[in-house]
């Protein structure tokens, strides 16, 4: 059995468990860790490092249940050379896993409150993590809200999950694309326009947002304008990561390492910095 | 009667709009319930109500000649529908189409019309409110055209 | 030789007794690596005996030039600092880190094996004392610790060499990185070449140098000679080629990223990234994956990277940082702001390298100077990405 690398840029050498295509240009890899390999214990919010041989080597935020022991379950886009190739992987096929890296959705410190997700396109990859871990101790947090907005019906990730959701009592899930398509009998429209009508107590609520930042700009400007406090809204951001140990200076995000500091940062620390451009 | 003076007098749209106005505005309310695909209006129809969407999902659908009806919108629950009726010459851009079982206050805009400039406060006030509803459909609208969940790989 | 010096000592060296020191040096497994010239500069490299080095001639640097001048002596280290920096050895340009194979299961990693390099600095400035104090924190005291990082700097001996006089483009009296060399040398020398004397006074900084300096001719210094070192000093201090002023630093540069001064910046810098590759503390990596043609081999490679570069900042959709502004906002506010909030110091030293090698002559200190003039004038609010909607 290999042992767990003391090097951070050395991959463990993981199995496909499963692969399932989840849209058009994206698809979940459930992996699993080498027998007496430590396991992967993660925090919502964190993400790996995923190499496949001879390719290329990318972050990935971790979609799967921390609660959960065993394969930990990452979703991925389709965007390059790295993404397509890992696309290709079949159940058996070995990928590369540094990780976890990373800060993590405040899910334990939110207890007590009402819980506000924001999600947009591959954004609720991350934040479905974050749900997971809500639901696992429901009894600790009063309402919960999921909000996710998708590009089109077809865009649409964890069907299944969302249904499943959908028919608890104790979860509210608003779903909308930006985009119908025939059959579709959903909401159109951007996922910004729930927030103003989302059922919560804005003075003890705890919102998670994720996905492009200028929909969690303006997510977090509808949050804001409910009266949620500023340091109760909560972002991910995604910046170019390479070795995710703050070393190699590139996911800088103002005096920030995103793979260090972040991905997920309280609003307070970004605010400034996303009234930037180019920063 | 009772039921829509609490509805429009507690509605966050009319805050802040005077008692009698509210009044004024009951008046002109009536109650409506769309069954699952029922027409609200269609592309065209002279824009004579507008609409306080109390339970369901409306889609505002354009017909597209071989896409079929296509929906650009929904408005949902709490959700205020319709702001032709203010602006010349009137005429619905869309069609607005019941997704399911939908319960909705109807608005006699025609009436309003008239109300509103025989007293151009009522009109301001109306105006401002309906002002914000076309801000949010129109950044909603640039938003959706920026296609920011679009993948450009 | 008399008894061992300890830590604290000053001694005199002759200048013919260097090679000694080096003999020394390379006894006990050392690579010494120091000032040579070559291509019309004097760069860092191995160096086999004292004749290498660059006796008699000095630079003359400027914004946007450098070059090679003759001396009126023949002192050894009587220049300020060339292109290259220590960095090169101790945060190599190309660093392999693993290689792997196929294998039944998957891929296993072999990882680099080998000794690790053991190298002596001969010649190093006060300034680079810091550029090397400041990579010891981004690389040894974060959460991660760059363990190949770590194995040269743990093996490295640094022979420190005190400026008798100051570079054209040089400021580390205003970054407070110099121009006396006070600590993290195993040893610290004077040169002293005048017409009747040519020697090193030697300043005994750690138990590895009070070793070494064992097997070197030496004498007791005398009160003269021990005012060597601050003499040379407070000659290089009087005539700093810039200053650069770092009150309030920080916040001048976070807090400014509207002003004009980036946009006429951006219109000179052509993002050649010369900067970043002369700066001694600038780190910046990429990870390159690579593989052999048949695919059963594949290497993961370090490789020095700029932020100057336009993909630097690439996540999928675009370049973050698409402009050159934005490219040089980053690079000058890193360096000297954000660095402190990372870091808790500066990251610049003062040693004017990125004037000196920028072929459009852009002056930090010149930069600073600007934005400090002009504190929050900044464009109309046109720039802010919340403006209301139009």
């Amino acid at each position: 059995m290999p042992p767990v690398p003391a090097d951070p840029m050395v991959p463990r050498s993981c199995r496909v468990e499963r692969a399932r295509r989840e849209t058009a240009d994206t698809f979940t890899l459930a992996l699993e860790a080498p027998p007496g390999d430590g396991g992967f214990a993660f925090a919502p919010g964190q993400f790996n490092m995923l190499w496949v041989f001879g390719v290329g080597e990318v972050p990935v935020s971790i979609s799967g249940d921390p609660t959960e022991p065993g394969a930990v379950v990452h979703t991925v886009r389709m965007v390059g050379a790295v993404t397509r190739a890992m696309g290709q992987l079949a159940r058996g096929d070995v990928v590369g896993v540094r990780g976890p890296f990373g800060s993590h959705w405040p899910v334990e410190a939110a207890a007590g409150n009402d819980v506000l997700i924001v999600a947009g396109g591959i954004g609720l990859a991350p934040l479905r993590a974050a749900v997971y871990q809500l639901l696992a101790s429901r009894e600790r947090y009063g309402k919960i809200a999921l909000l996710y907005g998708a590009r089109t019906p077809a865009d649409i990730l964890y069907r299944r999950e969302l249904r499943r959701w959908r028919a608890r009592s104790d979860l509210e899930v608003a779903v909308t694309v930006d985009r119908g398509m025939g059959g579709w009998r959903g909401n159109v429209g951007v996922v910004t326009a729930f927030i103003p009508r989302v059922s919560l107590d804005p003075s003890n609520t705890v919102a998670m947002v994720c996905g492009p930042e200028v929909m969690m700009r303006y997510a977090v400007r509808e949050i804001l304008r409910r009266g949620v406090a500023a340091h109760r809204i909560h972002l991910s951001m995604e910046r170019n990561m390479q070795c995710a140990i703050g070393l190699c200076g590139h996911c800088q995000y103002g005096p920030t390492f995103v793979c260090r500091e972040g991905p997920v940062f309280g609003y307070p620390r970004v605010e400034d910095l996303m009234a930037l451009w180019e920063i | 009667m009772e039921t829509l003076e609490r509805v429009l007098g507690e509605h966050p749209f009319f805050e802040g709009l005077e008692a009698p106005y509210v009044q004024l505005l009951v008046g002109c309310a009536t109650n409506v319930r769309f069954e699952r695909g029922a027409l609200l209006f269609r592309e065209g129809d002279e824009a004579n109500q507008f609409y306080i969407i109390r339970r369901g999902t409306v889609a505002l659908t354009v017909f597209v000649p071989q896409r079929g009806p296509v929906t650009v919108g929904t408005v949902g629950d709490g959700e205020i529908l319709g702001w032709t009726w203010l602006i010349p010459p009137y005429h619905w851009h869309f069609t607005a189409r019941a997704e399911g079982l939908t319960r909705a206050i109807a608005l006699d805009a025609k009436c309003l019309r008239t109300k509103c400039e025989e007293d151009r406060v009522l009109g301001y006030e109306l105006l401002k409110r309906f002002a914000h509803i076309l801000e949010q459909r129109l950044h909603a609208t640039r938003l959706q055209l920026l296609d920011l969940y679009g993948s450009r790989a | 030789m008399g008894s061992t010096p300890h830590v604290g000592d000053a001694v005199v060296v002759e200048c013919g007794d260097l090679r000694l020191l080096m003999e020394a040096l390379r006894a006990r497994g050392f690579l010494v690596v120091g000032p040579t010239i070559r291509d019309g500069a004097i760069v860092y490299d191995e160096l086999a005996s004292p004749a290498q080095l660059p006796a008699g001639f000095t630079d003359v640097q400027e914004g946007g030039g450098y070059r090679l001048a003759k001396r009126t002596d023949d002192a050894l280290f009587g220049y300020a600092v060339g292109p290259h920096s220590w960095k090169r050895y101790l945060h190599p340009p190309a660093r392999r880190l693993w290689r792997a194979r196929r294998a039944a299961g998957g891929f296993e990693v072999l990882p680099e094996g080998g000794e690790p390099q053991r190298y002596a600095f001969l010649g190093v400035r006060a300034c680079e004392l810091h550029a090397i104090a400041i990579q010891d924190k981004v690389f040894l005291q974060g959460q991660y610790v760059d363990p190949h990082y770590r194995s040269r700097r743990e093996n490295v001996f640094l022979v420190a060499v005190n400026c008798g006089q100051a570079g054209g483009t040089c400021f580390c009296a205003s970054m407070g990185t110099g121009p006396r060399a006070t600590q993290g040398f195993d040893l610290g020398m004077t040169e002293v070449a005048e017409r009747s004397r040519h020697h090193f006074l030697v300043e005994v900084g750690s138990p590895a140098g009070a070793e070494v300096l064992r097997e070197v001719p030496q004498r007791e210094a005398g009160a003269e000679e021990r005012g060597a070192a601050d003499r040379a000093a407070a000659a290089a201090a009087a005539r700093m080629g810039r200053t650069l002023d770092t009150r309030d630093i920080r916040d001048l540069l976070q807090g400014n990223p509207d002003h004009r001064r980036w946009d006429e910046v951006a219109d000179r810098c052509l993002t050649c990234g010369n900067c970043t590759m002369v700066c001694p503390t600038c780190f910046c990596t990429t990870v390159e994956d690579v593989t052999d043609l048949t695919g059963e081999q594949a290497e993961r490679w370090r490789r020095w990277d700029s932020c100057f570069t336009l993909a630097f900042s690439y996540i999928h959709g675009g370049n973050i940082r698409a402009t050159a502004k934005a490219r040089y906002r980053q690079w000058m506010t890193h360096k000297l702001s954000t660095w402190i909030d990372q870091f808790g110091t500066s990251g610049c030293v003062g040693c004017g390298r990125c004037i000196t090698w920028c072929p459009v002559a852009i002056d930090i200190t010149e930069e600073v100077q600007a934005i400090r003039a002009g504190d929050r004038a900044a464009p109309p609010s046109a720039q802010r990405a919340d403006h209301g909607d139009a």
